[in-house]
């Protein structure tokens, strides 16, 4: 219940704004800041409630949709889709806030597309079924194509169509092998379903040559959204024209729907072919690494550098994915986080000093340390926050998907890592040349000595996210303790593979539900029977059937 | 008592880091910002003494204690708290890092007088010193590493501390290029270090210092003579050693991080930071000893970097850029120490260098202080009637760190060079003794150039007065510290006297076993090698005082002569120079025409946008079928109907 009320929480408050007068503006604003305010809090109910021992969907709900096909409302939440939904709660109020200055122009629809679009986001992270993720896969898209279409900049048009087309190519293969996979259950056990859970005790038995068509249709989806080289050039057009709070949202939140598909899909439906393409994966991962960081070092509009800077850094994520240990694998997790903190940030920072200034030139920029200090402070610690620097987040996450993938025994070669790793070098040289062409040197353009300094409410907005970027600085743990023990499923599954057998505890409560939580078999909505108080407003979903499958015989590389 | 100081020693400059930091420019008061600044270190560094005492009174053994405070990473298999060790070697680099922290922070308040940044220098110094403090007191690593980047970034923010002001270099035009180039430049090193992490954690399954030294220690069979996988792991330490203590090829970024105000140059860029290396290399040295191919590229760099330095020292005439090239070249001399197993003598320099070089470039900076910002040598001349007690103080610096007996100098450099002979052999020695002659001569160059001769400034615009109290008291200090540091090392020829290498013995035992020393000099060899690098020394005193005292005029007549060698020190060997023609502008260059424009536009985009026309294109045709016209349709479909009749007819 509580899990629904977070997901849904957004959309109603959309709705009861569709119903204020598009003149009352300040109603609209506020109204989507405490209903995203509210999401928030609510959300902090689910993380304070959440059994971070236990590797098993919390706060499960399950209820029919098209009853034929075991199509339902299944959502749940593991650590690791915990942290992102609570990443987009913390987001969304921020980035509607920042609105505030920037945007005069239709509000109401602008406020309510921003609330579906969080309603969507987290949809996404919570769907434990297969059809369900798709449709909120699309439902995201809908609202960012007109925020970037409407209230963008001059390209708008060209970036939000490119936006909508490379997103929707991808999709529909992952809708394709969606289909394939019900229909398959059905051939195996007489049944229709898209209830992930099953699909995980059925999925590795699929010939591995279908299962290799599976992971790509899957995969390509994802590399789309997060994006992979050479899937990306959709990004720096969407970012550079989207309003500072699209490109917010589509840097903290949405690239990581990429992200999360690629462990939750790919790696936990077909781990055989995960193992296949995980070289072939990391290569382009590790392009992207430098690929993405040489050419953010010669942009000249700064929002397109740090667009370009997101490939680099998704790119550690996609590593440590593929690197398929429990170090890597939590270190995407915390990576994705941090790149939500520091990126967004970015992301913020420079829309105000486009609400300021009008232009994204660096050129235009220089000096702005005197006339904006503590603008320039603010921007330094989100500059270092990217570039990695330990005692800040993003340090932890790089570490973690590097030694992942020096130390993983799924890669053949350890220069992915080594590779990647100069991409540190490189971040350096880009952000730094960022830092101090906007804020060294001389005042020379009158518009920069004049420009004033963050209000009050853009502090408050940013104070928030930097105590984050240095929280997981210096103590990452409260969050990597939270997906620890679903990685170590995610992982176990995959070495048990190979014949280790470290995190065999972790997978076996995975499959079977964890019975600690969910003692019996309930019908959805019934009251839990369960000698242990299940979680607030949890509804119980029946336990999966007991398939007996053995996993598909890998044939050796070719 | 030790493990209870130790948190607070390291705590006290954060804290004072965060009063700054957040309420400096409410503070307001130069006064209050500066006492806060300076007390968080000073009391640091009281405790440390303190600590250091407690030390003493422990059996050698039980001098090493380990401080777990709260756990920072962990994930999978891999993690790593934040854990502290103090022990012999820490506590030494403890004691410099906090008495000369302190001295300059003293010092700073006059010399930052009246900066609008004032409370943001001294923010910075502190986080500074808490950066330092955590690099050398780790017990793993990682936290070194956070200390390690932590320092980096503080130099940044310092060497761009005064932003708006220009700065000459090759590709540099203002104080925040080479802020970012020494950033950089250091991060290359840091790679090392990160990659050399990944190989120990891979291959020892942990980061702590005093396990991986047991492990590799433990037992005869294990490592003998060093796996291929130590080698790469130290190499790439090395690496990491390289970028922060501007060894070759990493060293291009500490004559211009000269750009910061002097303060720093002389905390950061001479005393402290600058030796992380050092303290890397021997807080490691059984690693590092069995690995005999990374030592040889220890000392075969070290030894390249002192004479390289050297040499571009001795036609510099930024008063700062000569101590700067000084500062590489000496921070060679102890990397040929650590290269040849002298580890002793390594730690025993950095002391005895902290002293003497802080002091000389906090006498620079009374110097530029009192001659309104001016650095140049050439625009200097005669200030010892102005400026008496810098010019004494500074003097004893340059004595000192020319190797003159009895100062501090003499013995850590001799010690050094002693150890390249017996250890090493006598090329290593005599290029040692080369770059020392260098020494002599460029030190006293700039001795001579700006306190004697005639006065070459302005006159009318600059009036040389000597720096306030706050600011020669910390000269004075060091400067008897200077005198008196190098008793604690004394040479074997006066007995076995000499107190370091007793008090460190138990840090480099395991690598010593390892190692063996090499002790086949005789006493007389011993003299003898003495006497010569003081000859050398005093020679290249006098040969300066030949031609910058005596025959003024001679030295431009010498460079005219031989103009190929002048302009190739003159211009840094060319290797800004190589970097930026060679590395950085291709770089740019590629990115941006070739990745970006043909790859990311051309290409990709081409391909999107194509296939987008393509289908456009197509669909334009289509619609044109489609025209509404009822004859057009009727063609059709009479062409529709021949076409399958005349199939089936013809089939």
């Amino acid at each position: 219940m509580l899990l629904l009320v977070t997901l849904f929480l957004p959309l109603v408050v959309a709705l009861i704004l569709s119903l204020i007068p598009a003149g009352n503006t300040s109603a609209h604003r506020i109204g989507a800041a405490i209903g995203s305010g509210l999401t928030f809090v609510v959300s902090l109910a689910l993380w304070f409630s959440f059994d971070k021992t236990s590797p098993a969907f919390q706060f499960t709900t399950n209820v029919p949709w098209i009853g034929s096909l075991d199509i339902g409302f299944r959502f749940g939440l593991d650590g690791m889709s915990l942290l992102l939904l609570m990443l987009t709660t913390f987001i969304m109020p921020i980035a509607i806030m920042s609105s505030w200055r920037g945007i005069r122009d239709r509000e109401k629809m602008y406020y309510i597309m921003l609330l579906i679009l969080q309603s969507g986001l987290m949809g996404v992270f919570a769907s434990l079924d297969t059809f369900l993720f798709y449709v909120f896969w699309e439902v995201v898209l809908i609202p960012m194509y007109f925020l970037i279409g409407i209230w963008g900049g001059k390209d708008r048009i060209y970036a939000s169509m490119k936006f909508f087309l490379y997103t929707m190519a991808g999709s529909l293969l992952m809708l394709v092998a969606i289909v394939w996979m019900g229909h398959y259950a059905e051939v195996q056990t007489g049944h229709f379903t898209t209830d992930l859970q099953k699909l995980l005790h059925i999925a590795p038995s699929i010939p591995f040559e279908a299962q290799k068509w599976l992971f790509l249709a899957f995969a390509l989806s994802f590399c789309i959204k997060v994006p992979i080289f050479p899937l990306h050039t959709w990004l720096p057009d969407a970012h550079t024209q989207a309003p500072t709070a699209g490109s917010v949202v589509l840097a903290a939140v949405m690239l990581k729907m990429g992200t999360y598909g690629l462990i939750r899909f790919n790696l936990q439906l077909f781990p055989q072919s995960s193992m296949y393409y995980a070289d072939f994966i990391s290569v382009l991962a590790v392009i992207g690494i430098i690929y993405g960081a040489l050419l953010a070092m010669v942009q000249t509009d700064v929002k397109k550098l740090v667009a370009y800077s997101s490939i680099a850094h998704l790119g550690f994520v996609v590593l440590g994915i593929f690197s398929m240990t429990a170090e890597g694998v939590q270190g995407a997790v915390i990576q994705m986080v941090n790149h939500g903190l520091s990126t967004g940030m970015l992301f913020l920072l420079i829309g105000f000093i486009y609400d300021r200034r009008h232009t994204r030139e660096m050129a235009d920029f220089g000096g702005l340390a005197k006339s904006m200090p503590v603008y320039a402070v603010f921007f330094a610690i989100a500059v270092f926050a990217s570039v990695g620097l330990p005692g800040l987040n993003g340090f932890v996450g790089e570490y973690l998907t590097l030694i992942g993938g020096y130390t993983s025994q799924h890669l053949t070669s350890r220069w992915f890592a080594i590779i990647g790793a100069s991409g540190v070098i490189l971040a350096a040289v880009y952000l730094l040349i960022l830092f101090q062409r906007m804020f060294f040197g001389p005042l020379t353009n009158n518009e920069n000595r004049t420009v004033s300094d963050l209000t009050k409410l853009e502090v408050g907005l940013l104070v928030p996210m930097v105590l984050f970027c240095v929280w997981i600085g210096f103590q990452p743990n409260t969050f990597l303790s939270v997906s620890e023990s679903s990685t170590r499923a995610v992982v176990g599954v995959i070495e048990e593979m190979k014949g280790e057998h470290r995190y065999a505890a972790e997978v076996n409560r995975r499959m079977n539900g964890d019975t600690s939580h969910i003692a019996a078999p309930a019908l959805p909505g019934a009251p839990a029977a369960s000698p242990v108080a299940p979680p607030p407003g949890a509804t119980i979903a029946p336990a999966p059937p007991p398939v007996q499958v053995t996993p598909a015989p890998m044939p050796s590389r070719p | 008592m030790i493990s209870t100081l130790l948190p607070i020693v390291l705590l006290l400059p954060l804290i004072g880091f965060l009063i700054n930091g957040l309420l400096g420019r409410k503070i307001g008061s130069e006064k209050a910002v500066g006492a806060i600044g300076t007390a968080t270190v000073g009391i640091a560094f009281v405790l440390a003494i303190v600590m250091f005492a407690g030390m003493i009174s422990l059996p050698a053994e039980h001098r090493r204690v380990m401080v777990d405070l709260v756990p920072w990473i962990t994930a999978g298999q891999f993690s790593v708290d934040f854990s502290y060790q103090i022990d012999q070697l820490s506590i030494i680099f403890l004691l410099i890092i906090t008495g000369i922290g302190t001295l300059i922070h003293i010092y700073s308040i006059g010399y930052m007088h009246g900066d609008p940044g004032f409370s943001r220098f001294f923010a910075y110094l502190n986080l500074f010193i808490f950066m330092m403090l955590n690099l050398v007191l780790a017990d793993n690593f990682l936290v070194t590493f956070l200390g390690w980047e932590g320092v980096g970034l503080c130099s940044f923010l310092l060497i761009g501390f005064w932003y708006d002001r220009k700065f000459e270099g090759v590709g540099i035009k203002w104080t925040g290029d080479a802020a970012k180039k020494a950033f950089v430049v250091n991060r290359i090193g840091d790679l090392g270090m990160l990659i050399g992490m990944f190989i120990l954690f891979n291959e020892f399954h942990t980061l702590k210092y005093h396990q991986i030294t047991e492990i590799v220690t433990a037992g005869n069979s294990f490592y003998p003579g060093g796996s291929t996988a130590l080698t790469v792991a130290t190499l790439c330490l090395f690496l990491g050693a390289c970028g922060k203590s501007a060894q070759i090829p990493l060293g291009v970024w500490l004559p211009d991080a000269m750009a910061g105000p002097t303060p720093v140059s002389a905390l950061i860029h001479a005393a402290t930071m600058v030796t992380s290396g050092i303290f890397l290399i021997s807080r490691n040295a059984a690693l590092f000893t069995l690995s005999p191919a990374t030592m040889a590229v220890i000392t075969g760099v070290a030894v390249t970097t002192a004479l390289v330095a050297a040499t571009v020292g001795l036609v510099q005439n930024d008063i700062k850029k000569v101590l700067a090239y000084s500062t590489v070249s000496q921070l060679g001399f102890m990397f040929i120490a650590l290269g040849v197993g002298a580890y002793t003598a390594a730690v025993f320099h950095v002391m005895t260098h902290a002293f003497f070089k802080a002091l000389l470039f906090l006498g620079s900076g009374s110097v530029i202080h009192g001659m309104h910002d001016e650095q140049d040598m050439q625009k200097m001349g005669g200030l010892k009637k102005y400026m008496p007690s810098t010019y004494k103080t500074y003097l004893i610096g340059a004595l000192a760190i020319s190797g003159i007996f009895p100062l501090s100098g003499f013995f850590s450099k001799d010690e050094i060079l002693f150890r390249a002979f017996s250890n090493g052999n006598a090329v290593l020695w005599f290029f040692g003794v080369a770059a020392a002659f260098c020494t002599a001569f460029y030190m006293f160059r700039s001795v001579y150039l700006t306190f004697e001769g005639e006065e070459r400034f302005d006159h009318h615009h600059v009036h040389p007065h000597e720096s306030p109290a706050l600011m020669t008291i910390p000269l004075w200090i060091l400067a008897i510290l200077s005198i008196a540091g190098g008793f604690l090392g004394l040479p074997g020829v006066f007995g076995n006297v000499n107190v370091l290498e007793h008090w460190l013995e138990p840090v480099f035992e395991p690598a010593y076993t390892k190692f063996a020393q090499n002790e086949s000099v005789s006493h007389a060899g011993e003299w003898l090698l003495m006497a010569i690098s003081l000859g050398v020394a005093v020679s290249g005193i006098l040969l300066a005082r030949y031609f910058y005292k005596q025959r003024p005029g001679l030295a431009d007549a010498v460079a005219g002569r031989m103009k190929g060698i002048y302009k190739l020190l003159w211009n840094k060997w060319y290797v800004d120079n190589i970097y930026e023609y060679g590395v950085v502008i291709p770089l740019q260059k590629i990115s941006r025409s070739f990745f970006h424009r043909f790859v990311d536009i051309g290409v990709i985009d081409g391909a999107i946008n194509g296939s987008a026309r393509a289908t456009g294109g197509i669909s334009t045709f289509i619609r044109r079928l489609q025209s509404g016209v009822t004859q057009n349709y009727a063609m059709l479909f009479v062409a529709g109907i021949v076409v399958v009749v005349g199939w089936l007819v013809l089939r």
